[in-house]
C-alpha cells in the first residue's frame, strides 16, 4: 500500500486532521489506530468544551474550536446528533487568590473575544442553585462553553473523512516507522507495509512511543486521570462546574447522568488507566462538599484515561526539525478533545505548506528548546 | 413482532432495530456499538443486554457465540450513592 500520509491515532485529533487534509484536496490519506474507535483518550474524556483558559494560546485554540462545533453538525453532514449543548462552564473560586487570578483570566479571555464574565456568589447561585454557599466565594461564567459527545463527534469526523476518501484502519497497531537518511520511507503495522514519506503523530496517550518509533524525542508523558458517571436524572444543572482549588469538574450531560473527575497529584507516570477506590472516595467527598444534593445519585461506573502532558500543559502542534515529514499533534494535557477542530485545521495547514490560520510559534515544539520560560497553564483539573 | 418494539437494552431504551441498523452500518463489536447507541451504559451495566447483543452480533457475523466479546465490566458492580461512600470512609484514618 502507498499513502501520501499516514496518521497514527484515530481519536478526535487524528480524524480531525484526516478530515481537514482531505477537504483541502489531499488524496491517499491512511489512518491507523491500535484500538476500536475512541478506545483511547477521546472516548474516556469528560465531554466538556470550554474557552476559559489562563494562557492566550489555549484561549484562541478553544474559542475557534467552539466556533467550529457550532456548525459541525451541518459541515460534517452527520446523521446523528453530536449533542452539542452550550450552557456554559461555571468556574468557581474558593479563595482570594483564585478570585484575583480569575479576574485576570477574564480580561485575557475577553481580549480574544471569549464572552466570559466574573460573577458574585449570588449570581453564581442563580445559575447553579445547589452550589455550597460556604465553599464558593465567586465564579466566572462563559455561556458559550458546554458539552459535546466525544464518541459521536469522532464518528462524525470519521464519516465525513471517509466520504472524502480517507482510509481508516482500527485495531491495527503501528509497529515501526522506517527512516532512511533522515527521511521516512515506510510505516509498518500488524498487517500492512505502507510506503509513505509523511507521518502524523496523533497517538494521544502513546505519543511518546510513536515518537520513539521514528527516533523523535518528545517532551511528553502520560498519566491516568479517573472519572465516574452517575445514573441519569431529570435536568437540574445546566453548566459544567469546575474548581481548580477543590480539584473537580462535574457536569450533567444531555442524557441526564452526571460525569465528574479530578486529578491525583500522586499518580505515577505511565499507561495505567485503571480505576481506584482512592479516586471514588475522594471524588465522592469533593462533589458532595461542593454540590451537596448530588450525594443522592448512584454511581454507575468509573474508568480512567490518559492525559498526555506537555511541559507547559499546552499542546505541541506542527513539524519538527528532528525529522522531515514528521508532524506532531501531541501533549494536549487533557484537552485534546475540545481543541480538535483547530488541531485538524492547523496541522493540515502545516503539512500542506499553507500559512496557518493563527500564529503557532507558541504551540511549536521549538518553544522548549532554549528553556525559555513559556506561559504555563494553571487552569487545569 | 416488530423489531422496533423489541427492547434489547432496557436502561437506555435501545431496540433490536437500532442494534441491527448499527450492525449494518459497520459497527460490529460491543465496544463500538456501546459508544454509538449507549447500549450497556445504564444502571444494569450490560447485565441484561450484554448476552442479547452478543447473540445478535454473532448471528450477524456468522460466528460462534464464544468468539464474540462482550462488554468490559467496570467498577462499581452495582449503583452506590455518593454519600454512602462519603459516610463509610469518613472515619478512616
Amino acid at each position: 500500500m502507498k499513502a501520501s500520509i499516514v496518521i497514527i491515532g484515530g481519536g478526535i485529533s487524528g480524524v480531525a486532521i484526516a478530515y481537514n487534509l482531505a477537504k483541502k484536496g489531499m488524496k491517499d490519506i491512511v489512518v491507523f489506530d491500535d484500538n476500536y474507535m475512541t478506545g483511547g483518550a477521546t472516548g474516556r474524556c469528560g465531554a466538556g468544551v470550554r474557552q476559559q483558559w489562563g494562557t492566550k494560546g489555549n484561549c484562541i485554540m478553544a474559542k475557534m474550536s467552539v466556533d467550529f462545533f457550532e456548525i459541525a453538525q451541518e459541515e460534517l453532514r452527520y446523521h446523528r446528533d453530536i449533542e452539542f449543548k452550550q450552557e456554559g462552564y461555571l468556574i468557581v473560586a474558593t479563595n482570594k487568590e483564585e478570585d484575583e487570578q480569575f479576574a485576570k483570566n477574564v480580561i485575557l479571555q475577553n481580549s480574544v473575544g471569549i464572552p466570559a464574565k466574573q460573577l458574585t456568589l449570588e449570581e453564581a447561585l442563580e445559575i447553579v442553585p445547589h452550589l455550597n454557599k460556604d465553599v464558593v466565594t465567586s465564579a466566572t461564567f462563559c455561556n458559550t462553553d458546554g458539552h459535546l459527545n466525544p464518541f459521536l463527534m469522532t464518528d462524525a469526523y470519521y464519516h465525513a473523512a471517509k466520504r472524502l476518501g480517507v482510509k481508516f484502519f482500527y485495531n491495527e497497531k503501528v509497529t515501526d516507522i522506517i527512516v532512511e537518511n533522515n527521511k521516512i520511507t515506510k510505516v509498518i503495522t500488524k498487517n500492512y507495509e505502507v510506503i509513505t514519506n509523511k507521518v502524523v503523530n496523533a497517538a494521544g496517550g502513546f505519543s511518546y512511543e510513536v515518537g520513539q518509533l521514528a527516533g523523535v524525542e518528545l517532551p511528553v508523558y502520560s498519566e491516568n486521570h479517573e472519572i465516574l458517571v452517575t445514573e441519569p436524572i431529570e435536568k437540574i444543572q445546566g453548566p459544567m462546574v469546575i474548581s481548580f482549588s477543590k480539584n473537580i469538574y462535574c457536569q450533567q450531560v444531555p442524557h441526564g447522568s452526571f460525569i465528574m473527575g479530578r486529578s491525583d497529584s500522586e499518580v505515577e507516570r505511565g499507561h495505567d488507566i485503571g480505576s481506584t477506590h482512592k479516586f471514588l472516595d475522594e471524588m465522592a467527598k469533593t462533589v458532595v462538599n461542593l454540590l451537596p444534593p448530588l450525594g443522592d445519585l448512584r454511581v454507575i461506573r468509573q474508568w480512567g484515561g490518559s492525559y498526555n502532558v506537555s511541559p507547559d500543559r499546552q499542546p505541541i502542534i506542527g513539524d519538527t526539525d528532528q525529522l522531515e515529514g514528521y508532524y506532531l499533534a501531541v501533549g494536549f494535557s487533557g484537552h485534546g478533545f475540545m481543541f480538535a477542530p483547530m488541531t485538524g485545521l492547523l496541522v493540515s495547514e502545516v503539512i500542506l505548506g499553507l500559512p496557518t490560520t493563527i500564529d503557532i510559534t507558541d504551540l511549536h515544539i521549538d518553544r522548549f528548546k532554549n528553556n525559555e520560560t513559556t506561559e504555563y497553564e494553571h487552569s487545569v483539573v | 413482532m416488530n423489531k422496533k418494539d423489541i427492547i434489547i437494552c432496557r436502561c437506555e431504551d435501545v431496540s433490536l432495530e437500532d442494534l441491527h441498523n448499527c450492525l449494518e452500518e459497520g459497527y460490529t463489536t460491543f465496544e463500538d456499538i456501546k459508544r454509538i447507541l449507549r447500549i450497556g451504559m445504564g444502571p444494569c451495566q450490560g447485565n441484561t443486554c450484554g448476552l442479547l447483543a452478543q447473540r445478535e452480533i454473532a448471528k450477524f457475523l456468522k460466528l460462534p457465540l464464544n468468539q464474540v466479546e462482550v462488554h468490559k465490566v467496570r467498577p462499581l458492580i452495582t449503583g452506590v450513592k455518593l454519600k454512602a461512600i462519603v459516610e463509610n470512609t469518613k472515619h478512616e484514618s
